[in-house]
């Protein structure tokens, strides 16, 4: 037994370093948020200060950057959902010819890297004079999102009881009904859930706006964070760390709300269910 | 359930048009305009030819590609394979029956890594690793004396940023799987007096082991793609010394504008995508 809570004690020493690694660049831009003079190196702050949240948050091109990036996300999310949702449902409730051959294809995108796409779609934006156009950026999202919502949406909707709509049919409801007033709110959990992880995913997205958007007005806020520490020159660490740690909680926030919905932690996003 | 829907094809229809504008097309795009020579600039820009294999004659012979083959395998086996999975599986399975206020604490913290878009966690790692930084700072406390990580040990640098940024995905995977081993199994093997190491290796690794390939699959392919957190770290350099094949790609697309060179390598990214795409759906045994 003393060896075993010897055993017991060098794993709990080894998780706190870990732990303490992986805690420290976070600490850093946390502290840095609310020093006036923060520099690259952690330390606390001689005075704290809320000025570099309000810097950031007084100044009109973040804010737009903001909006932007909350109009492309949340633009997408919606997308995302609505279109999964309807092709989820014969997909889930009926038999079709290509059924087979059409979930196998979307499982198959959903692990692409989208990374080696985005030259040709570049091309094809140019050519379509879609750049720069923030409408054919969120589309291009949605459907580099898709596969995986419609994955996940198609396995969450195989868990909701067809009896149900069943009966709603009996009463006389069409199909569209039953989809819309039955298994949709049923599946709220799921639908949530594919909106958060969407929404995150693109909120967070650099590469996909850097690339297909070039005007300053219609950066979304991961793209004029880069500008911020790749152009000034002198970098203002307080100053950014604040509007990156801004910019952050929405994933967190979202992150939070998420793990509320999904009860048994965390399975591969329901994608081993098949 | 053998009933057929009528009007099936106009709720596909959106997803259908989306994925294959969007999805479909630039795939097709690829291939075909790997083989031409498109350009922005220089003579190649006036006339678009297609010029067969000449892209990819010009790749394998262009040590730059060679070199960015090398450090993408590089960042794969020591950020993804041994820094993620390894280090995924190792917190997962010290966190098992710990304190649960403690694991907690620990799983916020490795999370908080994850959901932190990777544009801030470059910009965490910038500072962490700047010649005044955290790390040099702590080094320091040792007697070290300071080191230009970026400079000296970019790639040390962005593998270890895409640790920090990755490892919470594989851990989390790793928990549920662990929680699903049924505690008789451990149990009994403790009773045949089994050490932990051998619980490890003969329970519980072969038990988690399906989850183990789907997740090596999936970061693998995750880690291929990763652009954002190397280009805004380094911007692949100092030099070529970060410069994975998505940076590369990018460099020759949208600096050197070289367009049908960038979709060649592009193409060949594509393809490690498809071929480790496939295996990851061959581990999963999908049923549909």
């Amino acid at each position: 037994m003393v060896k075993h809570r010897l055993q017991r004690n060098i794993q709990y020493g080894i998780l706190v370093v870990l732990g303490l690694c992986f805690l420290l660049p976070l600490l850093w831009i946390i502290l840095a948020s609310f020093d006036p003079n923060a520099q690259q190196g952690i330390k606390a702050p001689d005075t704290w200060t809320l000025q570099n949240f309000k810097d950031v948050l007084t100044d009109s091109g973040n804010l737009r950057s903001f909006g932007v990036g909350l109009v492309l996300s949340g633009g997408q999310a919606l997308l995302v959902v609505i279109v999964s949702v309807l092709a989820a449902y014969p997909l889930s409730r009926y038999e079709m010819r290509f059924k087979k051959s059409f979930l196998l294809s979307i499982l198959f995108m959903t692990a692409l890297p989208i990374t080696a796409v985005m030259v040709p779609v570049f091309q094809m934006f140019l050519y379509l004079n879609l750049q720069n156009s923030i409408f054919a950026t969120m589309l291009f999202l949605t459907s580099s999102s898709l596969p995986y919502g419609i994955w996940m949406m198609k396995n969450f909707m195989d868990s909701v009881p067809i009896d149900l709509e069943e009966a709603a049919w009996m009463d006389g409801a069409s199909v569209w009904t039953g989809l819309r007033k039955v298994v949709a709110p049923l599946m709220l959990p799921g639908i949530s859930t594919i909106a958060i992880f969407t929404f995150s995913g693109s909120w967070g997205n650099f590469f996909v706006p850097y690339i297909l958007l070039q005007t300053p007005d219609k950066l979304p806020a991961s793209v004029t964070i880069y500008q911020f520490f790749g152009s000034h020159g002198m970098v203002e660490y307080g100053r950014l760390a604040a509007f990156s740690l801004l910019y952050t909680m929405p994933s967190v926030v979202l992150y939070i709300f998420s793990q509320r919905y999904m009860s048994k932690g965390f399975s591969m996003g329901g994608a081993t269910k098949g | 359930m053998t009933r057929k829907m009528p009007g099936a094809f106009l709720f596909l229809m959106p997803s259908v048009l989306l994925l294959l504008i969007f999805f479909i097309v630039p795939i097709f795009l690829t291939i075909g305009l790997a083989f031409t020579n498109m350009a922005l600039t220089g003579a190649a820009a006036k006339s678009l030819e297609f010029v067969g294999f000449q892209n990819f004659v010009n790749m394998f012979h262009d040590p730059d590609f060679r070199i960015s083959v090398w450090r993408t395998l590089i960042f794969l086996i020591f950020s993804a394979v041994i820094g993620q999975v390894l280090l995924g599986f190792i917190l997962a399975l010290l966190m098992k029956e710990k304190n649960v206020t403690f694991r907690r604490v620990i799983g916020i913290i490795v999370i908080a890594g994850w959901v932190t878009p990777e544009i801030v966690v470059a910009f965490c790692m910038v500072a962490f690793f700047s010649d005044n930084g955290s790390l040099n700072q702590i080094l320091g406390w040792f007697g070290v004396s300071p080191i230009s990580w970026l400079f000296s040990f970019p790639m040390v640098s962005v593998i270890i940023a895409n640790i920090w940024h990755g490892t919470a995905f594989s851990m989390m995977v790793y928990q549920s799987a662990l929680d699903d081993i049924p505690k008789e199994v451990e149990e009994a093997a403790i009773i045949d007096s089994a050490t932990g190491f051998q619980i490890i290796r003969h329970i519980t690794i072969p038990m988690v082991k399906g989850s183990i390939v789907t997740n090596m699959m999936l970061v693998t392919l995750q880690t291929l793609g990763v652009f954002t957190l190397v280009y805004t770290m380094t911007g692949g350099g100092p030099g070529t010394s970060t410069q994975t094949l998505p940076i590369f790609m990018y460099n020759q697309a949208f600096v050197n504008y070289q367009f049908g060179y960038g979709t060649a390598i592009s193409l060949i990214l594509l393809l490690i995508g498809i071929v480790a795409s496939l295996f990851y759906m061959r581990s999963m045994k999908v049923k549909v």
